[in-house]
């Protein structure tokens, strides 16, 4: 889907539409923490970007912080994400990541 | 028995962790989480850098990058905020589309035609906006970047007002804008794009590289080419640069007006008149900063004497001086300075310190010649940007 709107963009480049680069094919599982709705990050995150992403910011993240990033996901980059879903998948960053502690 | 195997693994993953960081000499003021996934990991084309996250890829420099005052292009940082990135056989049909509605016509050019433009050749420094965001106290969002998200190169290709003129610049233009090929997963998330001011763009040492370190620009840092805008930090540097906009309008894409800010007089850096305002701007210059390369915390030196080494830069004055004190900032004593490869570039210097018996910290700060020197605390902003606070390592003496 991506691809017709880099080929319009792209006018006479059409051969410039995305494929994805070898290193990122190989990319490891990396593990999120077990949790109640830990499969819907898999599901609604990973399509977009690896978990080093939430790893890396988990240990400080408040739960104000957590709901800002879920938000800036769905209103500036549109994850298709719901609001009920959204609110399952802030209560599982905080409650497994420690919400800031 | 799922519960044991279970703390087993959360016993075994803090072990790794602890080796992970040991092996890495991450900076002590990283975050835990920093610990626990940062690795060493190699892209393809570059030696092993720190992998910061696979997808998109964001892999900052070790430090011995920056044992040279010329980055390593195997070894120069990579930073994409979208996923789906062109590979190499796509890039070869790579076009350049210019245009927009301060534009006199349209056009589309290929690499030959900026190959066939007068070529210039400067070193400059390409510094993420958000190096040493991981630094951060408290520690904010986003990439958490150590001292490595930089480096400096020596960039060769056309000017870019000379790439604009082929499509014509109208009286009424105001900003460049520009954008690359990568994109993210969904439709839906807004291609990177950012402007620069017109006069910025028609500045002399604004180009349009193709060759890095005398090569091909690598993959991962821009092939075939990248805008390059010297003392600027890196979110104007735009990679693979597909599509140029002249524009009578200021861009509004999500990049100009909302990410990429810092409050409006908090640090010094040149106007962007047709983004600023009253609360909060883009983030322009680069600040005056400098690091050791030589050594890092807790390492050992001898007592007798022992020399440190590093690189200073700024936004393209110049470093006056670089010091080093040993006693708290009481007394400095100057740096040698290496060879002037260039204003925008790294300065590279070293300094040896007298005796000196157990622990000690060496402080080390560099000075512009515009006058600026490194604070000795970061002034906190909520995007940790501008993180150039004087250094201060830790060394045992023995």
């Amino acid at each position: 889907m991506r691809k017709l709107i880099i080929t319009a963009m792209l006018a006479a480049a059409p051969a410039l539409a995305p494929a994805l680069a070898p290193a990122l094919a190989a990319e490891p599982i990396l593990p999120l923490k077990p949790g109640a709705n830990a499969d819907l990050l898999a599901q609604h995150c990973a399509a977009c970007h690896s978990a080093d992403y939430i790893r890396t910011n988990a240990p400080f993240l408040s739960a104000d912080g957590w709901k800002a990033e879920v938000t800036k996901m769905r209103a500036v980059f549109g994850a298709p994400i719901d609001d009920e879903d959204a609110g399952k998948i802030v209560a599982y960053l905080v409650g497994s990541y420690g919400g800031g502690k | 028995m799922k519960r044991r195997s279970m703390l087993l693994g959360t016993a075994a993953a803090a072990a790794s962790t602890a080796a992970h960081a040991q092996a890495l000499r991450l900076h002590p003021a990283l975050a835990d989480g920093v610990r626990d996934t940062a690795v060493l990991d190699a892209l393809p084309g570059k030696q092993p850098m720190i992998k910061l996250s696979y997808r998109p890829p964001n892999y900052e420099s070790t430090l011995e990058a920056f044992r040279t005052a010329i980055t390593p292009n195997d070894r120069f940082f990579v930073r994409y905020h979208l996923s789906e990135i062109p590979d190499i056989a796509a890039l070869a049909n790579w076009r350049l589309r210019i245009g927009g509605d301060a534009a006199g016509r349209e056009i589309e050019i290929d690499r030959a035609a900026l190959d066939r433009l007068e070529q210039v050749e400067i070193a400059a420094v390409c510094q993420c906006s958000g190096n040493r965001r991981g630094l951060s106290a408290p520690h904010v969002p986003g990439v958490q970047w150590g001292v490595g998200a930089m480096g400096n190169a020596v960039w060769r290709g056309p000017r870019l007002r000379d790439v604009l003129a082929l499509a014509g610049v109208k009286p009424g233009a105001v900003e460049i804008a520009y954008q690359g090929p990568d994109v993210g997963v969904l439709d839906a998330t807004p291609v990177f794009a950012k402007s620069i001011p017109v006069d910025r763009a028609m500045d002399e040492n604004a180009i349009i590289a193709t060759q890095m370190n005398g090569t091909d620009l690598p993959h991962y840092n821009g092939y075939p080419a990248r805008i390059v805008i010297p003392g600027w930090t890196a979110t104007y540097w735009m990679k693979h640069v597909t599509r140029i906009e002249i524009r009578s309008t200021p861009l509004a894409s999500f990049w100009m007006k909302a990410a990429y800010r810092l409050p409006t007089g908090m640090f010094p850096g040149s106007p962007f008149p047709t983004q600023d305002n009253a609360t909060n701007r883009p983030i322009t210059d680069i600040l005056v900063n400098s690091l050791v390369s030589s050594h890092q915390d807790g390492d050992s030196v001898a007592a007798a004497g022992f020399t440190l080494s590093g690189i200073a830069w700024d936004n393209g004055s110049g470093i006056a001086r670089v010091e080093l004190s040993l006693d708290g900032g009481a007394s400095w004593k100057p740096a040698a300075l290496g060879p002037d490869g260039g204003r925008f570039g790294f300065r590279s210097w070293s300094v040896t310190a007298s005796a000196v018996a157990g622990k000690v910290t060496a402080l080390i700060r560099a000075t512009s010649m515009a006058g600026a020197t490194q604070p000795e605390k970061p002034v906190f902003n909520g995007a940790g940007y501008h993180n150039n606070a004087i250094q201060s390592l830790p060394l045992i003496a023995a």
